[in-house]
């Protein structure tokens, strides 16, 4: 009996424990001892994860290296394809860029027929100012011919085989265009250098020629059709003791960074050395 | 048979020259690469056949150039007479004489071209083809002496195998 009572005791204790504990637990009382309590066993159970990852990538490791080597080989192909293909784009781009102010260029000039072609190389000799042109007799393409840009007048062509052409341009020391000048409605002769500079001779002491007029081609002679842009005038020497005065010309097209050209090919250069007077013995 | 070597050898330089090295001048100025490539074949010891090779190359440039084919024969046959020359007398130091070759070379074949011009195309300043042309294309000749000089005796030893090599 006595036995029994004391268990109801121990019984009611245990419950009246576990109730209060209960209770202060959600009360939030317990709150400091429940995080001292959980806070250790979250640092044992890190430290026991943290050890078992670290020994499974250690197993896992030769198999993932050599699958990220070849995704990175793939990758670093991938890459150089890509690059290869922005290159071929911007250089298509390039082209279109070229190849649309040629357009509008010949657009603006119905009259003459043209024909495109890509510039592949240059003469050898840094004395002379030739380009080779991928354009040759098969394309029609015949010796005399203007060649210009949209910019303006780049040459004539010299010589020409079935599938290529070589051109003189006016640059060249041995190159000389009658030309123009608009605002003094003068005519004059633009000579080529070995340096590629284009000097204007032959032009009257009584004409004003000021820096910035605009030269074009006059057409005499027969070798160029009249008003092609050649340049501006940049520099004027007007010496009192010289017949003639000079200038310096700016060329309107950038010889250095020709890639693509048009070459006039309804128009026939005129031979008029046979109309030169020969003095008769 | 390796000799002709020289065929796709020397139609590569011209190339080279003709679409790449005349696209980066200095002044106006530009590397001849066949010149150098001749000096330095020329100047190898075993090599015998350096005239053909100047006779090729001059034949192939002048497919390209405007000049007149004489200029690149005698201008480039020079060359190689001047290589073998110098190969007998300085031939302990081929550099210095593949740096000669190179410079002496390089100012003959200019004053060919002057002298054609002169006469061909009238006005041709001194001053601006010595010091804007000539002075640079030297220069420019001298910087790629030296690699085409290592890769022309590597050919001479690829065409003209010795008896240890073989």
């Amino acid at each position: 009996m006595k036995n029994q009572f004391s268990r109801t005791i121990q019984t009611t204790i245990t419950f009246l424990i576990t109730a209060g504990v209960l209770v202060l637990a959600f009360g939030g009382y317990l709150r400091s001892a429940s995080g001292a309590v959980t806070g250790g066993l979250v640092s044992v159970q890190y430290w026991f994860a943290s050890r078992t990852q670290a020994i499974q990538q250690f197993l896992a490791a030769p198999g993932d290296l050599i699958a990220l080597r070849t995704r990175n080989a793939e990758l670093e192909a991938q890459v150089s394809q890509l690059q290869t293909q922005v290159i071929d784009l911007q250089q298509r781009a390039n082209e279109t860029e070229i190849l649309a102010a040629l357009v509008d260029f010949s657009r603006a000039s119905p009259e003459s027929s043209y024909k495109a072609a890509s510039v592949i190389g240059r003469d050898p000799s840094p004395f002379l100012h030739y380009i080779i042109i991928d354009s040759g007799s098969n394309d029609g393409i015949q010796r005399g011919m203007p060649v210009v840009t949209n910019e303006g007048l780049a040459g004539r062509i010299d010589a020409v085989i079935s599938d290529a052409a070589r051109v003189q341009l006016i640059t060249d020391p041995a190159s000389s265009v009658n030309v123009t000048l608009r605002n003094a409605a003068t005519d004059a002769l633009a000579v080529g250098s070995v340096t590629g500079d284009i000097e204007l001779q032959q032009i009257s002491q009584d004409v004003s020629v000021e820096q910035g007029d605009i030269i074009l081609t006059s057409g005499l002679g027969g070798g160029f059709p009249a008003d092609l842009i050649v340049g501006q005038v940049v520099n004027v020497r007007k010496l009192p003791a010289e017949l003639f005065q000079q200038a310096t010309v700016q060329p309107a097209v950038d010889f250095s960074r020709l890639q693509i050209v048009l070459v006039i090919t309804n128009f026939r250069a005129i031979n008029t050395v046979p109309l030169v007077p020969t003095a008769i013995p | 048979m390796r000799n002709f070597i020289a065929i796709p050898l020397l139609g590569l330089a011209v190339i080279v020259q003709s679409a790449i090295l005349g696209q980066f001048p200095l002044l106006s100025g530009t590397a001849d690469v066949v010149l150098v490539v001749l000096a330095a074949w020329a100047l190898q010891e075993s090599v015998t056949t350096s005239l053909h090779w100047a006779l090729l190359a001059a034949v192939m440039v002048s497919l390209v150039s405007s000049l007149p084919w004489v200029i690149y024969v005698v201008g480039y046959v020079s060359v190689v007479v001047l290589a073998l020359l110098l190969q007998r007398r300085v031939w302990q130091v081929p550099m210095l004489a593949m740096f000669i070759v190179t410079f002496a070379g390089t100012v003959l074949l200019h004053a060919l071209t002057y002298v054609y011009l002169s006469f061909s195309a009238g006005r041709v300043a001194l001053s601006d083809a010595l010091g804007l042309v000539t002075l640079p294309s030297v220069l420019l000749n001298m910087l790629i002496a030296i690699p085409v000089f290592g890769f022309m005796r590597d050919v001479s030893n690829w065409v003209y195998p010795t008896a240890e090599a073989a």
